[in-house]
């Protein structure tokens, strides 16, 4: 994998937010949020980001989505990276069917005509496991598993190099859970996708993962492949991230 | 078909109960229709054989079983005090509350959409706080207050109108839908000020869901996420408040009726009232009772057409 293309360079990212909490006799306080965070990913890789709640996980896959203000240097290949969430029922706008959902990208995109972008819909929905009838479906009508499913399949359209998926597995339950990450998994192998996995679980992350990086309070404390990671860590954080999750080396 | 029977008889109930509720309270309150017919000419002997001819000496229910089957039949009584058939009175009535009503729901409506948006939109700017401040002010103002604050600024200060210058519909419609304008803004105000800041937070709020990160990300721009994403899900809210702020404008434009003397359905509701006129009163319970519960329909109907999640099954 060593002369595989580099899709992803994320160089000394700095993000922070103004806090608006003191009112207004308050001092103006910024809340470091990223702390000189840097990494490469290359093509084909899945990269997992591990790190508790409110470590800066999230705002790390905003910042190169390009949705928040940041310092620091983002470099990509892909044009439209793409992002799957944790909560199927939010991500998707309820008062859209799921086909107008699924063909949105490509109209944006452009140079498809209707009945093209159609029968791309329905290609989609079949490679990510669902019935093409689904298109006439408002999310509601769906399940967290297919909701999940059409998730993924709205994020591929534009078919990005690189997919940055937030905790897709975490509201699902264990058997659906092992589905979407199996999904995931084959796409990445039939379409070379690169993926960003974060994730508080460490058992996933173990399966789906070659690489992980560890992130505590905005910073990335360890980084490297998964079996080096795992059980030859060096950082203490790491050590007890892995004894609580029952890992214990 | 079975939705729409349901609804029917839902409707039928909801009328029965209240035409019921409004004949019972006519008989706590005091005073009585003989009486004030008679005035002054009322001798015992008089005002006796009066209600007995008038049946005022039967049972409360049996007066209202009379009222109601007549009714059904489509005969609204005779008016005690104007000795003329109820329904001459109030049809030509129906049409000045109802185009008041409509004003006043039309601007809310073309008032509250385009500010709610905008100060969603720049939420936190110096227009956005000014505006906040003008609902909060404007929100503590009842409409009949409001229309006496109108009527000293635009009519006695700007002179935009005549107060008490009343031009009927049959005579001049553009003069009457003209004079109604300043009624119609003094009942619009303060409800429009309620829907702008329900706006402006179930579009901030609704702004926060993933699916609006997602619509960025896929490349559409800010003003396409929001008509094309976040809009027609932060109605939802918006339409219900709606469709209250309109049944309670019908009862709204029964007092600024009075502010601007507008012969309308609330100024002959209150002359009745005061003289114990039942018929007329009854008739125009009815009438303001239905229309609330077509728009209720109406907001029903909506609500199932912009949010799929409903469906009028």
């Amino acid at each position: 994998m060593t002369d595989k293309k580099e899709i992803l360079r994320v160089s000394s990212l700095n993000v922070s937010f103004q806090d608006r909490s003191r009112g207004l006799f308050g001092k103006n306080n910024r809340i470091q949020v990223l702390k000189d965070v840097s990494f490469s990913m290359k093509e084909g890789e899945i990269l997992g980001l591990v790190g508790e709640s409110g470590s800066g996980k999230s705002t790390l896959a905003k910042a190169i989505l390009g949705l928040i203000p940041y310092e620091g240097e983002i470099s990509q290949t892909s044009s439209y990276p793409q992002m799957i969430f944790q909560d199927p029922y939010g991500s998707l706008n309820p008062a859209k069917k799921v086909g107008w959902i699924l063909e949105e990208p490509l109209r944006l995109k452009g140079g498809l005509d209707s009945a093209q972008r159609k029968q791309r819909v329905r290609e989609m929905l079949i490679r990510v496991g669902l019935d093409e009838s689904i298109a006439d479906r408002y999310p509601n009508q769906l399940s967290g598993g297919q909701r999940q499913r059409v998730c993924i399949a709205g994020a591929l359209m534009q078919e990005p190099a690189l997919l940055i998926a937030d905790e897709p597995v975490s509201a699902l339950d264990v058997t659906i859970q092992a589905q979407i990450l199996e999904l995931l998994k084959r796409l990445h192998k039939e379409m070379g996708l690169s993926i960003l996995f974060i994730s508080h679980d460490l058992r996933v992350v173990y399966q789906m993962c070659d690489n992980v990086m560890i992130m505590k309070g905005g910073q990335l404390v360890e980084q490297g492949p998964v079996e080096e990671v795992y059980f030859h860590h060096q950082n203490e954080y790491t050590a007890n991230l892995l004894k609580a999750a029952g890992i214990n080396y | 078909m079975r939705y729409a029977g349901k609804k029917l008889l839902t409707m039928f109930l909801t009328l029965f109960a209240v035409t019921l509720f409004v004949f019972l309270a006519f008989h706590v309150i005091s005073g009585d229709p003989a009486s004030s017919m008679l005035g002054t000419e009322a001798t015992p002997a008089k005002l006796e054989a009066l209600r007995e001819e008038m049946g005022l000496n039967d049972p409360v229910l049996v007066q209202y079983g009379r009222w109601a089957g007549r009714f059904l039949m489509g005969d609204m009584g005779t008016s005690y005090s104007y000795r003329m058939p109820v329904s001459n009175m109030v049809t030509d009535k129906i049409p000045v509350t109802l185009t008041l009503t409509i004003l006043a729901f039309l601007m809310m409506v073309l008032i509250s959409i385009p500010l709610g948006i905008y100060t969603a939109k720049h939420a936190g700017g110096f227009i956005d706080r000014t505006i906040y401040i003008l609902n909060q002010i404007i929100m503590a103002f009842p409409p009949f207050f409001s229309g006496i604050l109108i009527t000293l600024l635009f009519g006695k200060i700007f002179k935009l109108f005549t107060p008490g210058g009343y031009i009927s519909y049959e005579k001049d419609f553009s003069g009457f839908v003209g004079y109604l304008f300043f009624p119609a803004l003094a009942i619009a105000l303060p409800k429009a000020a309620m829907a702008v800041k329900l706006l402006r937070s179930s579009v901030i709020s609704e702004s926060r869901l993933d699916y609006v990160r997602t619509a960025y990300s896929r490349g559409n721009r800010t003003n396409d996420v929001l008509y094309k994403h976040v809009l027609k899900n932060a109605l939802i809210p918006v339409v219900t408040f709606l469709g209250m702020a309109l049944t309670d404008m019908i009862a709204g434009s029964i007092i600024i009726e009075q502010v601007f003397s507008i012969p309308g359905l609330g100024r002959i509701l209150l002359i009745s009232i005061s003289n114990r006129d039942y018929p007329v009163v009854m008739a125009i319970i009815v009438c303001i009772c239905l229309l609330v519960l077509i728009v209720n329909m109406i907001v029903d109907l909506v609500y199932g057409l912009i949010d799929p999640r409903i469906s009028v099954k």
